[in-house]
């Protein structure tokens, strides 16, 4: 009996503290109403479509949200079905979207009548890095031997390295593009449909390098079969724990250091419709600060050696304006504007 | 087919022909040939040439889209120039097309009502109305049947599995509960 | 003999009442997602996998690899019922289950197809059991060339399938091709096809256009014939199980060279759905009955089965020791074990035993239960075609709405298929084959992807398909497939 009323008093004083909390802070209590739909705009397996269903695997363990959250994935020209669906539905509270780099990179290289200012950005969630991976037994073991000898065989295009990864004129192209250019060597680049597909091919010695996330190529690099060269951030990654017997993912030099001037990191955002209130989008930031916070999050963050960085409201919104403005210029030095 | 006409209405006896099959050839073989043209021409204005480094993005489609031409061309030939008998058989005949019709305009009303209302709500008309006009059962059967339908597949796919269907563009039937 | 001793562990990992109500919840599952078109195997899972967060690892894949089992056995059922495949590897067993189902066989049908799924399953797991690493490192041989010399096999182990116009069978492939070439190009990054339409974008799915022209098609086609199905009037009774069981013996070269052709695809990752194709192909080609192929006849739909099981089971295992999906499906339970902590890679066999010989376990387990299940319900499938058709046709409609609408989300598809229905319908009259034309969908994009990287690896010089012994072989066999008939008629 006892137990049971102090818990009733405690809920009550809770109720009660909420409420005090939410007249004091602007956030009003707006809740979404119906399940909520989770546009992931690329296919399933990817690392855009692990994230989302994490995310929602959080929600429903810690229980962080009354309705249900549906993950929908619609990956329809690299991902501009996803943002034409969440642009059309505007002041639809009930919709949200996570962005990897095809928000800026898919309408500069298709044309397709999109921009990131047709929706409100939430949150970023965290930045992914890239890194140089060759295979273990390739010769060169560090990245200015590997770019020296690269440049040595771009003398023939028939025997020039061979750069894989996803997808084409998107992050993985442009980073190669950008190594050229800071570095005045030349890959032959090679598309393919998947980060993993891209990490066997280097294993089985079909391709000479890659710019794999760290969590594409992780388990190989454990395995002893690839070699990171260099990550493409200005700071190295602060994860000190030893992934193999010797490494830590700190132990990878940043490619600046190794005189590869080139960096890039890739947003893993929310975003949702345009036309929606302030308080519809203050759910949602407190909701992903929640998700944050969980040891699951956490722990992903951390074997896939994301930069944890956390930004909403104005100070987003000017970094993915100053992004978009970064891409149009790579993509336009690149050659990979679409043609009007 | 003769032995098991245990459903069929009247008008199954008809078999006056409504095309010939050599006349339908034609038109499709006609159709093929349009799609093939078109093909081409879009994936040549792409750039169906062989870059340095391998086909670029039109390559393909464009000979693709060549063979389609080619073969329809064939297959027009092949049935403008057949006079056997078999090619005036009947292409469909005129108690066959309205047995097909039967089907295929409310499975088309049927598509409409979904876009507007939502599959739910059109799911359980069409059982309903297929049954009483095709199959002559009681009114309430169907009905119910429709409903029983319509509400499983709600449980299995939105409540079950969480997996949205589509909500009517017009009106959707279901906003008042909250999906 | 550490292997046997490891699977034994697995055995008790696998065999505790919580883990074997989950297989049977698993396999019962995964059998409704087959059914469904459009729903499949990887979207199941994918749907699934949130609400294993809160399981312990290995009871959690297993429970998700039986929603796999259980979707490969089901995907069989509106095959050979209604002819429409409820998942891609599906749909070369409609070529002769459908047939066998409108002569009153569909008892037999059923049963060939579930206990060929359940022997072609069971030899993957034992080579996944004993070969592993062995097999994992074969894997790794294959790059775009190699690939490339596997589509191409492929087709030309099913080419010259069609009795009619050679016209018209090459038409139809190439519109599968054209169909396929639809959407975003991986290679270059540029829209095709699409004329301006953002709907386009997506490009044209495989199951949207099968249920379209395989299940819309013939249920105009049915209507033709009056309002019924064929086959409606077969004797169902649980003896037809084993009286089919007494036939499969003499169709046990069929089974091997099916299990060979699968185990190799799902190890490769050429998946599931070439397996099928190759595999009825390959059958058609030897069997002393193959002109009678697509009439009905048993070993049609035991070739497909076989290899697509035995495709799916082994693409377990690049997944489990590379950390590369072999089909989809496998690539939704890889995400699933990096949510549950599991790093998938060559280190998993080492590190984490438990999960993986528990895993290894209920394959065996799983696929027992599956086959169980299903075959207990043969002569309530079968009973299905006696519902009257006023009640089933509007049923398989709005089925096939459901199916073409949950692919993509997008109601557009939804059209597609009724316009998909019409042409299976008038094409199906005029004897165009579809065939080929599904098979050139499904591996159209991949094949010239492949092919694609592979030129810009040589730089636009095709001798690359020559240059190793693999891809060399591959490439002449592929070719001596295209030529076999010549060959054959030289004779």
């Amino acid at each position: 009996m006892f137990e049971s009323n102090t818990k009733k008093v405690f809920s009550l004083l809770t109720v009660v503290g909420a409420f005090a909390f939410a007249s004091v802070s602007h956030a009003a209590a707006w809740e979404p109403t119906k399940p909520v739909e989770f546009v992931i705009p690329a296919g399933t397996g990817g690392g855009a479509d692990q994230m989302a269903r994490l995310i929602q695997g959080i929600i429903v363990k810690h229980n962080l949200m009354k309705q249900s959250l549906i993950p929908v994935n619609k990956s329809g020209g690299a991902g501009a079905e996803g943002f034409l669906a969440v642009k059309e539905a505007k002041g639809d509270p009930h919709k949200i979207i996570i962005t990897l780099s095809n928000l800026f990179t898919t309408p500069l290289a298709t044309g397709v009548p999109f921009n990131w200012k047709d929706m409100t950005p939430v949150a970023m969630l965290a930045l992914d890095q890239f890194v140089l991976w060759v295979n273990a037994e390739s010769p060169h073991k560090t990245a200015k031997e590997y770019i020296a000898a690269a440049k040595a065989a771009a003398v023939d295009p028939k025997k020039r390295f061979k750069m894989g990864g996803t997808g084409s004129k998107q992050e993985d192209q442009i980073i190669t593009v950008g190594l050229e250019k800071a570095t005045g060597t030349k890959f032959t680049y090679l598309p393919f449909k998947g980060g993993g597909d891209v990490a066997v091919q280097l294993v089985g010695k079909h391709i000479d390098s890659t710019v794999n996330n760290p969590i594409e190529a992780v388990a190989q690099w454990r395995a002893g079969t690839l070699r990171p060269l260099c990550v493409f951030d200005d700071t190295r990654m602060p994860y000190k724990t030893k992934v193999t017997a010797t490494m830590s993912w700190y132990d990878i030099p940043t490619c600046t250091e190794s005189g590869v001037p080139t960096d890039y990191l890739m947003l893993r955002g929310i975003f949702m419709a345009s036309g929606v209130t302030p308080e519809q989008t203050s759910f949602y930031v407190e909701l992903f600060k929640k998700v944050r916070d969980t040891p699951e999050w956490k722990k992903f963050m951390e074997d896939g050696a994301f930069n944890t960085t956390f930004m909403a409201g104005k100070e987003y919104t000017s970094w993915v304006e100053k992004n978009e403005v970064l891409h149009r210029d790579l993509m336009k030095e690149a050659g990979f504007l679409a043609k009007p | 087919m003769s032995s098991e006409q245990k459903e069929n209405p009247a008008g199954a006896a008809d078999t006056h022909a409504v095309i010939s099959l050599r006349a339908m050839e034609i038109i499709i073989a006609g159709l093929l040939l349009a799609f093939g043209l078109t093909i081409a021409y879009a994936s040549y204005q792409l750039g169906a040439g062989w870059a340095e480094d391998g086909p670029r993005a039109g390559y393909f489609p464009f000979y693709i889209g060549m063979i389609i031409s080619i073969s329809s061309v064939v297959t027009l030939l092949q049935a403008l120039r057949n006079r056997s008998i078999n090619a005036d058989m009947a292409f469909v005949e005129r108690g066959q097309l309205k047995l097909v019709c039967a089907v295929l305009l409310p499975a088309l009303v049927y598509v409409l009502i979904i876009q507007w209302f939502g599959i739910y709500l059109a799911s359980a008309i069409y059982m309903a109305v297929f049954m009483i006009w095709l199959g002559h059962y009681a009114w309430w059967k169907a009905v119910l049947l429709g409903i029983a339908v319509s509400a499983s597949v709600f449980v299995m796919f939105e409540v079950w599995f969480q997996v949205p269907l589509h909500k009517g563009a017009l009106y959707n039937p279901l906003a008042v509960f909250g999906f | 003999m550490e292997e046997i001793n490891a699977l034994f562990h697995g055995f008790s990992v696998a065999m505790t009442p919580f883990n074997l109500m989950l297989m049977f919840t698993g396999v019962t599952l995964g059998v409704v997602i087959g059914v469904l078109p459009g729903l499949g195997g990887a979207n199941g899972i994918a749907i699934l996998l949130p609400l294993t967060f809160t399981m312990p690892p290995t009871s959690a894949i297993i429970m998700l690899s039986c929603i796999y089992w259980g979707a490969l056995f089901g995907g069989a059922i509106t095959s050979i019922l209604f002819n429409i495949p409820g998942e891609p590897w599906s749909v070369a067993t409609t070529f002769d289950g459908y047939p066998m189902a409108q002569q009153g066989r569909a008892g037999e049908a059923l049963t060939a197809a579930f206990t060929s799924s359940f022997i072609g399953a069971f030899v993957a797991v034992v080579m996944i059991t004993f070969l592993a690493p062995l097999v994992a490192k074969f894997a790794l041989k294959f790059g775009p060339p190699e690939f490339f010399s596997v589509y191409f096999l492929t087709f030309c182990s099913f080419i010259g399938m069609g009795k009619g116009s050679p016209w018209k069978t090459l038409t139809a492939m190439m519109l599968g091709f054209s169909l396929a070439a639809v959407g975003m190009d991986t290679v270059t990054g540029q829209l095709r096809l699409t004329f301006g339409f953002s709907e386009l974008m997506r490009g044209f799915d495989f199951l949207v256009a099968v249920i379209g022209l395989f299940g819309i098609g013939e249920i105009l086609l049915s209507m033709e014939e009056g309002l019924s199905f064929q086959g409606s009037n077969a004797r169902i009774d649980f003896k037809i199980v084993v009286q089919t069981w007494k036939k499969l013996p003499k169709y046990w070269m069929t089974s091997v060279r099916s299990c060979l052709v699968g185990c190799w695809m799902g190890i490769t990752p050429g998946g599931a759905t070439p397996a099928s194709f190759m595999s009825y192909g390959i059958a058609k080609r030897f069997s002393p009955d193959g002109a009678k192929f697509g009439t009905g006849q048993i070993e049609g739909v035991i070739a497909p089965e076989t290899a697509a099981h035995a495709a799916g089971t082994s693409a377990l295992l690049p997944m489990l020791s590379l950390g590369i999906p072999g089909s989809p499906t496998a690539a939704v339970l890889l995400g699933g074990l990096l949510i549950w902590g599991l790093q998938p890679g060559p280190l998993l066999f080492v590190e984490k035993k438990e999960f993986v010989w528990g895993l290894i376990a209920s394959m065996y387990l799983g696929n027992l239960a599956g086959l169980i299940i299903v075959l207990t319900c043969v002569p309530l499938f079968a009973a299905i075609l006696r519902i009257p058709f006023s009640i089933v046709a509007p049923l398989i409609i709005v089925i096939c709405a459901i199916g073409a609408f949950t692919v993509h989300n997008a109601m557009l598809d939804i059209w597609f298929m009724m316009f998909f229905g019409v042409v299976g319908y008038v094409f199906k009259k005029l004897d165009y084959p579809m065939a080929p034309m599904v098979l050139a969908l499904v591996l159209g994009d991949r094949a010239e992807d492949s092919f694609r990287q592979s030129m810009l690896i040589s730089q636009g010089n095709l001798s690359v398909f020559f240059t190793n012994g693999l891809v060399g072989t591959i490439m002449t066999l592929g070719l001596i497939m295209l030529f076999w008939p010549l060959v054959n008629k030289l004779r």
